[in-house]
């Protein structure tokens, strides 16, 4: 992609991403209705769920990338595949926030580590922060895009695991939306969810792009540095 | 404002103060790029003044 079109692609998606996460906190607060169990505080689903959705999302464009990488040896997805691991685990940490907060409204307490859905995101979430120690701890080359592209298509293997783990347990309190019939919830729910979800991959679209020039520029930087030197 | 808004809120406003945090970082990052590109600018211009 060229500079140009990254950079008007990231100004369409930062202005798409406002515009839906607008949409998407008017709708959830003002339109979509309370739960009947949870009340107010389910309200915290409409960020919660789609920003655990998009690090999913950052994680498999990661593992994307890497594969290709390792199927072209085009070295320029190496950064792509890192910056995409960087975005999976920013919307990580913050699926991890939102859920404590989530959790302490609904069960009175932080975290459960007997709930296996959050245990096993939290080896996912750990397992891609050890990207950047690894990546970090080789010198620059082929031989550190390599591997930091295997590691990060072994760790889109979890996110299955993490996914599915709700549903093969037993005797969970996290609670089952999405199920084989379709999502347990009302229609003005569901259409609030969408775009909340959408707001959050446009946002991580936008953020991607701008993290991806940056990175490239301390590159090109670094380049010309070392030949001016 | 219930327990339950105050939850809500709180959850809102990590995502919020978190993007915030986001472009604060991407700023700083660009303004360091932009220095380091003025200096490199300078040496060069330095080099080809001196007929390198």
């Amino acid at each position: 992609m060229s500079t140009s079109l990254r950079n008007n692609g990231a100004a369409f998606l930062s202005l798409t991403a406002a515009a839906l996460l607008v949409a998407g906190l008017s709708l959830a607060i003002f339109w979509a209705p309370e739960d009947a169990d949870q009340g107010i505080s389910q309200k915290i689903f409409y960020v919660h769920v789609p920003v655990a959705l998009t690090s999913y999302a950052a994680f498999f464009w990661a593992a994307w990338k890497a594969l290709r990488l390792l199927w072209k040896g085009d070295e320029r997805h190496d950064l792509e595949s890192y910056t995409a691991v960087h975005m999976g685990v920013i919307f990580g940490v913050l699926t991890l926030v939102t859920g404590s907060i989530w959790a302490k409204v609904s069960w009175g307490q932080w975290w459960v580590w007997s709930e296996r859905q959050l245990t096993l995101f939290l080896i996912l979430f750990l397992f891609y922060s050890a990207y950047f120690m690894l990546r970090y701890s080789t010198d620059p080359g082929p031989r550190r895009s390599r591997t930091s592209a295997v590691y990060a298509l072994f760790g889109v293997a979890l996110i299955p695991v993490s996914f599915m783990a709700i549903r093969l347990a037993e005797g969970l309190i996290h609670p089952v939306v999405f199920k084989r019939d379709g999502p347990d919830m009302e229609g003005s729910m569901f259409l609030t969810f969408c775009v909340c979800l959408a707001a959050m991959l446009a946002l991580a679209g936008a953020l991607y792009l701008v993290e991806l020039s940056g990175k490239r520029a301390d590159a090109s930087l670094r380049a010309l540095r070392e030949r001016l030197a | 404002m219930s327990t339950g808004e105050k939850y809500l809120w709180a959850a809102y406003l990590v995502v919020f103060a978190a993007v915030l945090l986001y472009v604060v970082l991407i700023s700083l990052k660009v303004g360091r790029l932009e220095r380091e590109l003025t200096a490199l600018a300078e040496l060069a211009r330095d080099r080809e003044a001196r007929g390198g």
